[in-house]
């Protein structure tokens, strides 16, 4: 039971928000142009790493904003929230 | 007699206030105060329950929440519950409790049969046996569940209510006990929000039960002060009778609290229980620990308890538990207990597995009289459903063995302690990491990761003293940390008599290979895990922590291994001859102790289960008599039977008038999302199959969306109301996911496009009126021109309807004249009223959900869910018309060329019309290649509709048809489960008015 | 020493002393034929099919943990094989068969309790979809009867058919049940070991060696290990392998939690399954209520749930169930499931020769255990998947031929 940061109301229980998977997966510009399995990388394939993810939330029962999430899939531990937009933020080796 | 176990003097119970109650069907007394267990164990019943296994006579081990043994069936009827702890609940009149797992009775069970077959019941013995024949398992599980179980559950519903309380707080202190009064004193004294949360029904907790004193002076009236100064504290919310449960992320706590459990009456105002949800900027744990039992054969008999459990009986509610008692330690700090019954007028013989004594308490018990054998341990116990006589013998520490001769004592109660386990369970549900302590034998806490404080003997420390300066400190500490003010600090000086400060584990007499054999010594009492099973397991391989868990159930009873535990990993370290801590330890997992089912589920029980959505029309429908039918949370009319109609004549009814008179539909609840914004075309372009840019302003158009995938998610009409103004419908059931889903693009995918989008679907009620009638009937109501010229098919006009503002859209569902009234909710009603009046003359008829399916399916227009399921294309379901060839991208495109999209042997949508002319298929019946006498058969698709039409006077279907298109006319079957066989024509799927005249009237 | 109730009487004559290990705990071999990762049943059934049906000698299976400590001995312990599509039917059926056979083939009890399953339905909706579903499993020969309102309170004593979303009907299906789990991974491995397979607990991967697009070895905590094939069976963390290969799956690992209440005498002797009120209980030997429902939707290998999926259990239970609300819940956990985009599972080759996998099982691996290792040993010996395996190769992804259960039930209207 997270408590989540959202960038446009601040701090907030997660069963206000919505988790919609990976983020930072761009949809290509070009659908018609790339082969069969690009488009199902695109659409099916996933990081899914044991450790920092970068992922998409929504603040669903507040302002239905989506935003990003870094966080530690093996503690659980969200490390920062982000607009959507906003750089990916790096990973630090600590 | 009654209450002849009770001391002359002493304890806390009231003993002007006596309380009536019933155990096994027989009357006592206890006073008011006692638990169950106290006062049974003052009208000395000593044999409560059988247990799990091999149904042995087992009584009280415990005084609190970890008590394994002392469960019992409480209340009656649809009040009944199982498993309930004696030695928690408090006493009130009338309270009625049994004896579980047993039968005839407690005193005769058949099931102790069990006891003497148990040699050929080890651990894990089933998976072993009744595999032969296969076939006959579930004969065997039969009688196995039969004597499996414990507590026997309700057959009614429960008549009491639960709540639920949301609680955000500074600062959480979990136990109130010493440690934890004084952290709240330190953090509420800085003013901070605390919340304390203690599981009994009185402060205080271990120092209730022993005597300490403070500066000197008599510890109780301190205590008392402590208390007194919280309660006056604002600031600070005390919770007794509440357990802690679980421990989740970002220090977000559960507990459960006990609001009328001990109450006489059942309260028609209160709930029950309540649970509460607890978010916490900090916690502080301060829930003491727990005595550790010791091993020895037949450790389990009634009469035999934990030390500290019998200084509990005592000191608290004036109980001796036996009038000759053996003590039987490891440890100094037990001693305190026998000095106590010696006070209290018992005869107490000490079993110490030491050899070296503390002269003082040498000295002490010399004075007391009381006989110490040092260096012996207890072997064995006798006694059939309560202990008579021990045996002990000396221990030799350095060989690991037992010596000398065997010695016989007579007693009536075994009082044992082999030291004190912190009680780690939430700490270690907030992923806190454990260690070894070595001083004390057992787990201590390591590594905190929560925003948290472990103190007092929950930290594994014992020191009075300390633990009285410190746990304040802690409290000002956590309270400093959250930017509140530092109070002064305090210096007291407490003191017990004997502390406990070190303990053995105690392995040592289980080393000589003759006491494995045969007898029990028991770890787990409530699951009868022996010693002898733990060997087992590891003999047989089950080595790792969590297979001899699984594999022999130590740990798994309802007390989770509350007291067994330790001693089952300190058993595995001595037969592996590794230390504990390379043994590890399981997972402890919530809830801390079992919590009522109701609690969770809250007031989420019956009508509040889910939402009910309602339309404003809703009241107008039940007045009238319609029946219902659920879709998603909304409650739509199913249809609307007159005069005993079942649903087969009603829909009859209800599809004539539509098509020969007027028929009138609530649609209200079709999603409906405003959508504004310059780059809504755009956008439409990109979540449509089809193209937008050339809709005109008062024109609508119906549109097929995607997912990625390619495959149809959602349809529905959308209006070009103004130059950037959409009005959008969806599904009913689709609504909120489509919402969603042009939310995603517009924030994550286009961010630079500039649409708004807006859920309206309840600001507006939709009257759909349908019929050849309908433009005659709305004519006389609305200031808008109707006419054929001024306001064709698929337009969208704006007026007054019965004098209320209206959008109104001339769309059609049913293939008839149709309009559809949307007015602001709040004239739903209103209007809808006054549509059934003027609409009399045309004989309006208001038609249910299934009427228009059956309207829809004569005309082929797809309902997407039912029709199609995630997995069907446009393509498939012939609707390439509307998949825009010129649009270079659109959501679900680049999905139509793979290769498995675009096989010519997908299912397509196909009308499929009986030959018989008679059969209504069922819906998900399934086509086959070739009818055999019996399955498997080759499918080839299936009926996703089917209804009698009523307009055309036979049945009608749709359905999905591998490579259907080119089947046209053919022949198909279809078998169904009673053994018939349904011949059928593959046709077009519209039934009805081909050309499409009839709504372009 | 076989299992038997005449050596379990025998054995109590010598206290049962003489029990030999169920499996022991052998030295890592520097080379394996085969290696399979993963240690829970789908794994050691894997090393169990292959070396009794295909013959393979040297076998080893690694286990990072205890062997059925994932999801083998985390879940609810459900089995049926109901499903809509025919490729997903002959594969659960598969599994069905084999359990029939388990315990007699195994010499171990894994109390396959053929107690029937219940799938309620709770709107027209519902009764389409099991409707749709009871008649493909009828005609893909897999039993199921479609029950009305009445039918449906007549065989579940203390069932609540008038709720707020009422139960319409059901579809049973009489051959499905539950099995214990543990005793699945347990007794796989007996099995397995005693045909001279290696299992290896405590021994985790940390690495793949591959040369030129071969796999050639492993690298292991427990040392480095040269091998001809390896099956990876790593529920829970196949993303994780499979990027230590070098490629990625389709695949998220969420957590998904399960509970269990205080054992009660026999009250509830079927298994139940809701898909719109959304739980499913079913009561174990030992008078547990078994219980589960949804997943989190987030990614995490923390073994560990939000409170609100807890909740999200015990309300539906008691809209069922009323008479269940005074009973106490005992205990929960969590599993890591690996859910693929339709919810059916990886079964086959990868983009490394001679790597085969078999994952993302989501929340319904248990009850294909026998059937996937069955099917999974055959891709693994013969290098290709057989007509049982092959819809769910990895190349479904990318063709469009998606096994999709999870479409199969979309609500709309």
């Amino acid at each position: 039971m997270f408590i989540i940061n959202c960038p446009y109301c601040g701090e907030r229980d997660q069963t206000e928000f919505t988790c919609h998977g990976e983020a930072h997966i761009a949809r290509p510009d070009n659908p018609s142009e790339i082969s069969d399995e690009e488009w199902g990388r695109y659409l099916f394939f996933r990081e899914n790493p044991k450790g920092i993810h970068f992922e998409r939330w929504t603040h669903d029962h507040g302002c239905r904003r989506w935003f990003n999430v870094m966080r530690d899939t093996v503690t659980d531990q969200i490390i920062k929230t982000y607009k959507m937009g906003e750089a990916k933020p790096e990973i630090s080796n600590e | 007699m009654s209450n002849q176990n009770r001391t002359i003097y002493g304890g806390k119970v009231n003993r002007e206030k006596p309380i009536n109650f019933v155990f096994n069907g027989k009357s006592y007394i206890g006073y008011q105060g006692d638990t169950l267990a106290s006062a049974l164990l003052a009208n000395d019943v000593h044999l409560i329950g059988r247990s799990f296994k091999y149904h042995r006579a087992r009584g009280i081990l415990t005084a609190g929440s970890e008590e394994p043994n002392a469960i019992v069936q409480l209340g009656l009827g649809a009040r009944t519950e199982p498993n309930i702890r004696a030695t928690e609940v408090e006493l009130y009149e009338g309270l009625e409790a049994s004896s579980q797992n047993c039968w005839p009775s407690v005193n005769f069970d058949i099931g102790a049969m069990n006891n003497f077959l148990s040699r050929i019941f080890p651990a894990g013995f089933y998976y072993k046996t009744f595999k032969w024949p296969p076939s006959m398992w579930l004969f065997y599980e039969h009688f196995i569940r039969k004597a499996a179980g414990l507590g026997q559950s309700p057959t009614a519903k429960n008549p009491d209510r639960y709540e639920q309380k949301f609680y955000y707080t500074d600062i959480t202190i979990v136990g109130g006990g010493i440690s934890g009064l004084l952290a709240a004193l330190g953090a509420g004294r800085s003013g901070c929000k605390v919340l304390l949360i203690d599981e009994n029904p009185e402060l205080g907790g271990y120092l209730l039960d022993y005597n300490f004193s403070i500066n000197e002076k008599d510890g109780k009236k301190w205590l008392k002060k402590i208390i007194e100064e919280l309660n006056g504290l604002a600031n600070v919310t005390i919770l007794k009778r509440t357990t802690a449960m679980g421990y989740y992320d970002y220090n977000y706590l559960t507990a459960l609290e006990k609001v009328t459990n001990h109450h006489v009456e059942f309260s028609s105002t209160l709930p029950r229980e309540r649970y509460w949800r607890i978010r916490s900027k900090k916690v502080i744990l301060a829930q003491g620990a727990f005595e550790r039992p010791l091993v020895f054969a037949d450790n389990d008999r009634p009469g035999i308890m934990m030390a500290s459990a019998g200084q509990k009986y005592l000191s608290r509610y004036g109980v001796l538990p036996g009038k000759s008692v053996v003590l039987f330690t490891n440890n100094d700090h037990a001693y305190l207990t026998a000095f106590e019954f010696v006070e209290k007028g018992a005869k107490v013989t000490v079993v110490d597995t030491r050899d070296l004594l503390n002269a003082r308490i040498s000295e002490k018990c010399k004075s007391l009289n009381i006989t110490v054998f040092k260096s012996y341990s207890v072997i064995k116990t006798y006694g059939d459903k309560k202990v008579n006589r021990i045996e002990i013998q000396q221990v030799d520490k350095n060989q690991n063995k037992l010596t000398g001769e065997v010695e016989n004592i007579h007693t009536d109660c075994v009082l044992m302690s082999g030291g004190w386990n912190p009680a780690v369970q939430l700490f270690s549900q907030s992923r806190g990491k454990l260690k070894y302590d070595l001083k004390i034998n057992t787990f201590v806490p390591d590594k905190i990761i929560e925003n948290q404080k472990i103190i007092g003997s929950n930290n594994g420390q014992f020191n009075l003293q300390e633990n009285l300066n410190e746990s304040f400190e802690a409290g000002i500490a956590a309270a400093n940390e959250l930017n509140f003010n530092s109070v002064e600090k305090v210096n007291w000086t407490g003191k017990e008599e004997i502390e406990f400060t070190h303990s053995d584990i105690e392995p040592y007499m289980l080393g000589k290979k003759k006491v494995t054999k045969g007898s029990k010594h028991f770890i787990d009492f409530q699951n009868d895990v022996t010693a002898a099973d733990i060997f087992l397991a590891q003999r047989e391989g089950y080595i790792s922590v969590e297979h001899t868990k699984r594999y022999t159930t130590t740990g798994m009873g309802t007390d989770q291994g509350k007291t067994s535990n330790v001693n089952a990993l300190a058993l595995m370290s001595h037969i592996h001859n590794k230390p504990v801590d390379e043994i590890g330890h399981t997972t402890f997992r919530p809830p801390y102790a079992p919590q009522t089912i109701g609690a969770i589920a809250g007031r989420s029980v019956d009508k509040l289960f889910d939402p009910e959505r309602k339309t404003s029309m809703h009241e107008w429908h039940v007045e009238n008599k319609a029946v219902f039918e659920d879709v998603g949370q909304w409650k739509r009319p199913y249809y609307f039977p007159q005069n005993k109609e079942d649903i087969h004549q009603a829909v009859k009814r209800e599809c004539l008038a539509v098509r020969n008179s007027l028929g009138i539909l609530d649609a209200s609840t079709l999603g409906k999302i405003d959508l504004q914004g310059p780059d809504t075309a755009k956008f439409l372009n990109m979540i449509y199959t089809n193209a937008w840019s050339k809709l005109e302003i008062g024109s609508c158009r119906y549109g097929l969306m995607c997912n990625e995938h390619g495959m149809i998610f959602d349809d529905g009409v959308t209006s070009r109301l103004g130059e950037n103004h959409y009005h959008m419908t969806t599904t009913t059931g689709g609504a909120a996911r489509v919402m969603s889903w042009l939310e995603e693009f517009l924030q994550t995918e286009w961010l630079d496009m500039k649409v708004f989008c807006t859920s309206v679907t309840e600001q507006w009620a939709v009257l759909s009126i349908s019929g050849p009638n309908s433009r005659e009937f709305l004519k006389d109501l609305t200031n808008i021109d109707l006419s054929k010229e001024n306001f064709p098919f698929m337009k969208f006009r704006e007026g007054e309807v019965c004098g209320v503002k209206a959008r109104v859209f001339r769309i059609s569902f049913t293939g008839e004249l149709s309009y559809e009234v949307n007015v602001p909710a709040r004239y739903g009603r209103y209007v809808w009223e006054k549509f059934m009046e003027h609409g009399k003359k045309y004989n309006i008829t208001p038609y249910g959900t299934e009427t228009m399916h059956v309207l829809r399916a004569e005309k082929g227009f797809i309902i997407v869910g039912q029709d199609t399921d995630g997995s069907v294309t446009p393509s498939d379901m012939n609707m390439d018309w509307i998949v825009s060839k010129k649009k270079e991208d659109f959501l679900g495109k680049r999905s139509f060329t793979r290769s498995d999209t675009v096989r010519h042997d997908r299912k397509k949508f196909v009308g499929l019309l009986v030959n018989d002319k008679k059969t209504i298929l069922p819906e998900g019946s399934h086509i086959v290649e070739k009818a055999l006498k019996q399955p498997p058969m080759k499918m080839l698709g299936h009926v996703t509709s089917s209804y009698y039409s009523p307009t055309l006077g036979y049945p009608i279907a749709l359905a999905m048809l591998k490579d259907g298109f080119s089947k046209m006319g053919e022949q198909v079957v279809v078998p169904l489960m009673n053994g018939k066989i349904i011949e059928a024509t593959v046709t077009d799927t519209i039934f009805y008015d081909k050309e499409g005249k009839r709504n372009n009237e | 020493m076989k299992y038997s109730l005449y050596n379990l009487v025998k054995n109590s004559f010598s206290y049962h002393e003489n029990w030999e290990k169920a499996w022991s705990s052998p030295d890592l071999k520097p080379e394996y034929d085969v290696v399979i990762v993963g240690g829970g049943g789908h794994g050691l059934g894997t090393a169990y099919y292959l070396a009794k049906e295909f013959g393979v000698k040297n076998i080893a299976v690694l286990e990072k943990g205890w062997i059925g400590g994932g999801n083998t001995g985390r879940n609810t312990t459900i089995i049926r094989s109901n499903y809509l599509w025919d490729e997903s039917a002959a594969l659960y059926n598969h599994a069905v068969n084999l359990w029939e056979g388990l315990s007699s083939e195994l010499n171990f009890n894994v109390m396959f309790s053929q107690r029937g399953l219940f799938h309620l339905a709770h709107s027209v909706h519902d009764m389409q979809e099991i409707t749709r579903r009871g008649y493909s499993n009828y005609l893909n020969g897999i039993d199921a009867e479609i029950l009305n309102q009445d039918q449906v309170a007549k065989k579940i004593p203390h069932i609540n058919v008038n709720g707020r979303y009422p139960v319409l009907g059901a579809l049973l299906q009489r051959r499905a049940g539950t099995a214990r789990h543990d005793a699945v991974a347990w007794g796989y491995a007996r099995a397995a070991e005693n045909l001279g397979v290696d299992i290896i607990q405590n021994c985790e991967v940390k690495g793949i060696d591959i040369s030129n697009g071969k796999v050639v070895g492993l690298q292991t905590t427990k040392g480095s290990v040269k091998v001809d094939k390896v099956g990876l069976v790593p529920a829970g963390h196949s993303s994780v392998l499979a990027n230590m290969a070098g490629f990625s799956l389709p695949i998220n690992s969420v957590p998904l939690q399960a509970l269990v209440s205080e054992p009660v005498k026999p009250i509830l002797d079927c298994v139940i399954m809701s898909n719109s009120v959304h739980v499913y209980v079913s009561q174990s030997d030992k008078g547990e209520l078994v219980v589960g429902a949804g997943s989190d939707a987030y990614n995490s290998y923390s073994q560990r749930g939000s409170f609100d999926m807890i909740e999200h259990m015990m309300a539906p239970l008691v809209e069922l169930f009323p008479i269940f609300s005074r009973l106490k819940m005992l205990r929960s956990w969590g599993g890591i499931v690996d859910v693929t985009p339709d919810r059916s599972p990886i079964i086959g080759k990868t983009p490394v020769k001679d790597l085969f996998i078999n994952c993302g099982w989501g929340t319904g691996g248990f009850k294909a255990t026998p059937g996937s290792a069955h099917v999974f040993a055959e891709t693994v010996f013969r290098g290709e998947p057989n007509d049982i395996a092959a819809p769910f190769s990895l190349e479904r992804h990318f063709s469009g031929a998606l096994v999709d259960e999870a479409a199969a039930a979309a609500v709309a209207h």
